[in-house]
């Protein structure tokens, strides 16, 4: 495949992935604020979440920059996947004995196919609440919202979805743990006093982040 | 003569047009104080006296700083230990007894000459197309000491001036990518007043060679900096990265 | 035909600049019609072809390594010499000039010597504007150091690794002009032949190295840049593929051998360690600022050291020789490169070896670990440091300033250098004779050159350290661009050269037919046996010492191995494929021949100088018993050797050696 103009040259396509990969990061954090209102089950705590949702969905700004994701999301995937065929394509006869464990992280090595298990595991979780949230048949809360809490409750209870959100938050670990402190390495931020300030930064998102996230669908399962 | 024993599997192919495969040979009197290339020599003199053909492997000075041996040993670039080429590798680092896996780098950019020696010309035209100062000789330039150049910069140049284009970093990096050794170039130039002036037009330049040789995309995994047999470090792919940037952000 | 070397009127110092001035030169446009052949592309070659073709030449420059960046100039360690006089110590034009005859032992050419030392200076100027990391200090400013026995810091080095950066320097500035299509670039292309026409040269014969195939290549010039010849003793510290074949050919087609025998042998190398051996690593020469070189004083310990009974640090101190210090005690471990490899042998022939094969010394290191450590507990204000204590900080000083070396020699020897002494050995290193040529680098093959190492001319009979870099570079970029014109000035009439003319069929033929010889031949040894017992001959009597016995056995041997290569080598594969057999064969078919005419040089010179020490040639009383003793009156000329279709029947020519600014005298380090 011919390199597209709008993808450039190789390292455009590493300052796209890491530019993308970085604002990816940040919408976690926001994402599991919004999440973490989950870990309150009471009904007020339902209310509150579904008034929340309502207001991530509608309010302008915010719907702005989800379309912005939107883009982040479909290009991170898209580039990380030509950029692997590309790989791939570096090396077409494979070593017959390969070492990997001698130079780098699992991770580091394993990207796309971390980042391919993560779009499948980000398919079935959007199809599961933003395509109910956006145009799927929700019932009303008390306050007249969207009742996506109750998505999620139901959801939550069935073991094997719980189960594959928990796995897919180990699998956004690793991501991370690579990602974070590539993306800072790829557009040029080395620095030999602050890269190790970014790679321990890295390790504590790439660590703590998915934890936090897992946490939820963990607790609302066990106190369903 | 040494009392090792050997199992070598030794990647042959007679020719680009080859498919190529892993062929096994028993190799003897190894000598723990054998380099590896010194080992491979006995069991080419044990090929050629049976009228054999014998492997076909690059080495020139055998003391580490040509670049021309290769070899990925037993899932390595040069084999198990840091900071040493091929020919550097000695025998102690194996048992007797010990299976060992030899195959030339694998790379795209590289194709397969014969057996365990490849091309490596691509890096030949990176460096043509923008790996130099654009100087000419003459008696009459200005003085070594007219520019004074700060010691920790002129440091940090020779750090990535020790590249010796040997290809470990391509062989060793899961996306068979280029990146140190274009990156060394471009950052030892980068860093010295003398290689300011081209600065744009350098990193521009052979970042676009790179690409056209088929060399996969740089994704941080630092496999290259852990073999590179001269420990240049990912701090200069950064400072290709921000080169890069900078020149593609500012061009006209 | 009588040698003239050319050298341009007046004074010293003003010969150059009077040639300079008075050389013919050709028009940029008519540049564009000359076609320039560059075999080699280390410091002289890569440096000349870049310099060439940035005049406007079409420079076809060829190498038999994957890279033009490999050529064996990337291994020199130390540094580069150059009359900046940077340090105000006193350095001139004219010192350098005259440390450097001194040091050749007064068989250098003096006007080509002054000239060397003359470019020096340009060289720094244009490696650092080409970007060459040269070390700095805190100032910014280049920094120096001293080197190999002269009284001046004049070295400019980049760590351990000064060949490497200047060759990369080069490297840069060819690829430059390959990137712009001023040199056709041909790696992997092995010169098989130079081809003359009309008694010029006008191209090279050279084998595709991976297709097998044989090529043509017209010239108007043809340079030579093609290194020494060092492996014709199997060990060396030369790379793998370093080879004479390209200056041996032009030999054959008329070009004179100069000093043949004239060899470096380095006296800090890592000993052979078995029969394995494949190549020998040199330890630098820095080393001996600090380390101090012994054998035991008992023929006793010695046995018990080889059979593995004792190791040194059992040898107490009133039992050890520091046989350097005893013999030299103004230089002592500093003597230069010659004398102490010599020493090294004489203490090993006489049976005090200290390895198992017999052939190695010491360089103990503990004496400056207690000194260096001694000095940092007072720095560091420890009163009564223990013995412990001493030893750790003296490590830690000495790692400093050697760690790499130190690292090297145990990845190496699997020794750790700091429990137990180093062991070292001579091993040759440089060979400073080399195809003859006149003050304009012209063989005695009109358009036919030799640059670097290739050539003879300029470190006489011994060549001080840190100045190969110099010369190579020296001869490529300042001097060759200027004299090559000269020679070409008649040929911008000439147009390209026909590579169809019969000279080149009869070439091509030979080299085709000597091919199939070894391809054909059903012998049953690999090249590589022939070669080592070459080597062997080579190191054991024409190697640190000589004598007209050991020289005549050594002809006859070489000319025995010679005939029972031609009859029993065998050389697998084909001709038209990747073939590192067939390499090896062709090249250790001309060491055999050198190997001989170099036997021939060192009975023929009856006198001991520099690298060549012939043992009856030796002061046999008064303090300098036992050192070389030169013969002014009937040595003091180059040797020139022309081929007469066999290497041992040679016709001598001699050039006359005149020293009218250096005074000859003895060279003493008593």
């Amino acid at each position: 495949m011919a390199r597209s103009a709008i993808l450039g040259s190789s390292l455009a396509k590493k300052y796209w992935m890491a530019l993308t990969g970085l604002f990816l990061s940040v919408f976690l954090i926001a994402h599991l604020a919004g999440n973490l209102q989950l870990l309150d089950m009471s009904p007020e705590g339902q209310l509150k979440f579904n008034a929340y949702a309502k207001f991530m969905t509608t309010f302008p700004v915010v719907k702005a920059v989800s379309y912005l994701l939107y883009f982040s999301i479909l290009f991170h995937a898209f580039d990380g996947i030509l950029l692997a065929f590309q790989n791939r394509k570096a090396r077409p006869v494979r070593y017959a004995k390969e070492n990997a464990g001698a130079n780098r992280s699992w991770a580091s090595g394993n990207m796309a196919l971390l980042g391919t298990l993560i779009l499948v595991f980000l398919v079935i979780h959007m199809k599961r609440f933003w395509y109910e949230m956006h145009w799927g048949g929700l019932g009303l809360d008390a306050d007249g919202n969207k009742d996506l809490y109750a998505v999620v409750a139901a959801a939550f209870s069935e073991l094997w979805y719980v189960a594959l959100y928990v796995a897919s938050m180990a699998v956004l670990a690793f991501h991370l743990l690579h990602g974070f402190q590539s993306s800072f390495q790829s557009l040029g931020l080395n620095h030999p006093r602050y890269t190790p300030i970014i790679k321990s930064v890295g390790v504590f998102f790439g660590v703590v982040v998915p934890i936090l996230f897992a946490l939820i669908p963990v607790w609302m399962f066990v106190n369903r | 003569m040494g009392n090792m024993k050997l199992t070598l599997k030794i990647w042959r192919q007679s020719g680009p047009n080859d498919k190529g495969r892993m062929e096994t040979y028993p190799v003897h009197d190894v000598s723990e104080d054998m380099s590896f290339l010194e080992m491979l020599d006995v069991l080419n003199d044990q090929l050629v006296r049976k009228g054999k053909d014998p492997i076909a492997f690059d080495h020139d000075c055998r003391e580490g700083i040509c670049g021309m041996c290769s070899l990925f040993i037993n899932g390595e670039a040069h084999g198990p230990g840091r900071g040493i080429t091929t020919c550097q590798l000695h025998m102690r680092k194996f048992k007797d007894g010990d299976t060992i896996y030899v195959e030339p780098w694998r790379s795209t950019a590289f194709p397969v000459i014969k057996d365990l020696a490849t091309n490596r010309s691509a890096f030949d035209r990176i460096q043509a197309a923008g790996g130099f100062v654009s100087v000419n000789t003459s008696g009459n330039l200005v003085d070594g000491n007219a520019v004074p150049i700060p010691k920790h910069d002129a440091d940090k140049a020779f750090d990535a001036a020790t590249c010796i284009g040997c290809g470990a970093c391509v062989a060793t990096c899961p996306n068979g990518s280029a990146m140190l050794f274009t990156a060394a170039k471009v950052s030892q130039l980068a860093l010295l007043p003398q290689g300011r002036p081209e600065a744009k037009r350098r990193a521009l330049a052979m970042v676009e060679q790179m690409d056209k040789e088929g060399f996969g995309n740089c994704s941080n995994t630092g496999a290259c900096e852990v073999e590179c047999p001269k420990g240049i470090s990912l701090e200069h792919i950064a400072r290709l990265n921000r080169e890069y940037l900078a020149a593609t952000v500012t061009k006209e | 035909m009588a040698l003239d070397s050319k050298i341009p009127p007046g004074p010293i110092d003003k010969k150059w600049t009077y040639h300079k001035g008075h050389m013919r030169i050709v028009a940029p446009a008519n540049k564009r019609r000359i076609d320039v052949i560059v075999v080699g592309t280390g410091l002289a070659g890569g440096a000349a072809a870049a310099s060439l073709a940035e005049m406007g030449y079409n420079v076809k420059a060829f190498c038999f390594q994957d890279s033009a960046r490999r050529a064996h100039s990337i291994a020199a360690q130390g540094g580069i010499n150059a009359a900046k006089n940077y340090q105000n110590d006193g350095d001139s034009t004219y010192r350098l000039f005259y440390d450097t005859v001194k040091g050749g032992d007064y068989r250098a050419r003096e006007a080509n010597v002054y000239r060397l030392a003359e470019v020096s200076a340009n060289i720094i100027d244009q490696c650092v504007a080409q970007g060459v990391p040269f070390a700095r200090d805190y100032g910014g400013l280049l920094d120096n150091r001293s080197f190999g026995g002269v009284q001046v810091s004049r070295t400019f080095y980049a760590r351990g690794q000064t060949g490497q950066q200047l060759l990369l320097g080069a490297y840069s500035a060819l690829m430059r002009q390959v990137g712009k299509g001023a040199v056709q670039m041909f790696d992997r292309h092995e010169m098989l032949d130079v081809v003359i026409v009309d008694g010029k040269a006008r191209g090279i014969i050279a084998r595709n190295l991976i297709t097998g195939e044989i090529e043509r290549h017209g010239a108007h010039a043809v340079l030579l840049c093609t290194g020494g010849y060092g492996n014709v003793f199997f060990l060396s510290t030369n790379a793998m593929g370093s080879n004479v074949t390209a200056a041996w050919k032009a030999h054959k087609r008329g070009a004179y051998f100069g000093n043949p025998c004239y060899t470096q042998i380095h006296p800090t190398c890592i000993p052979v360690s078995g029969t394995h051996q494949s190549k020998l690593t040199l330890m630098s020469e820095s080393l001996r600022n600090d380390g101090r070189i012994w054998v035991p004083k008992n023929l006793e310990d010695a046995k018990a050291i080889r059979d593995g009974r004792k190791k040194g640090s059992d040898i107490p101190e009133a039992d050890r020789d520091y046989y350097l210090e005893r013999r030299y005690p103004a230089f002592g471990n500093l003597v230069p490169r010659d004398v102490a490899s010599r020493a090294a042998k004489e203490r090993c022939d006489a049976g005090y070896g200290v390895n198992k094969t017999g052939e190695a010394v010491y360089l103990d290191f503990s004496a400056a670990i207690e000194r260096y450590g001694k000095q940092q507990a007072n720095i560091l204000k420890i009163e009564n440091p223990s013995k412990e204590k001493i030893t750790e900080l003296g490590r830690a000083v000495v790692s400093e300033k050697y760690g790499n070396l130190f690292d090297m020699y145990e990845n190496i020897v699997g020794e750790n250098p700091y429990d137990h002494a180093m062991k070292i050995y001579p091993a040759v290193h440089y060979t400073m004779g080399g195809l003859w040529v006149d003050y304009n680098l012209q063989t005695t093959v009109p358009g036919l050159f030799a640059l670097g190492e290739a050539n003879f001319s300029d470190h006489g009979a011994n060549r001080l350290g840190a100045s190969a870099l110099m010369q190579g570079l020296a001869d490529g970029y300042f001097v060759i661009p200027y004299t090559v014109g000269d020679y070409l000035a008649d040929d911008i009439r000439t147009g390209p050269i026909d590579t169809k003319r019969p000279e080149f069929d009869a070439a091509e033929k030979e080299v085709t037919d000597r091919i199939n010889h070894f391809l054909n031949n059903k012998g049953s040894k690999p090249v590589d046996e022939f070669h080592r017992r070459l080597g062997k001959v080579m190191w054991d009597k024409c190697g640190m010492a000589r004598n007209a016995q050991g020289l005549q056995e050594a002809i006859a041997e070489i000319r025995q191995i010679r005939e029972e290569f031609y009859r029993d080598v065998r050389v697998t594969g084909k001709a038209n494929e990747f073939n590192q057999e067939l390499e090896k064969a062709g090249r250790v078919a001309d060491f055999l021949e050198l190997g001989e005419l170099m036997c021939v040089d060192a009975l023929n010179r009856k006198e001991s100088c520099g690298g060549h020490f012939r043992e009856e040639y030796a002061e046999t009383e008064g303090p300098q018993q036992g050192e070389a003793k030169r013969d002014d009156a009937n040595y003091a000329y180059v040797a020139a050797w022309e081929w007469t279709g066999d290497a041992g029947k040679a016709n001598l020519h001699k050039e006359p050696l005149t020293f009218e600014e250096v005074k000859l005298t003895q060279r003493s380090y008593k």
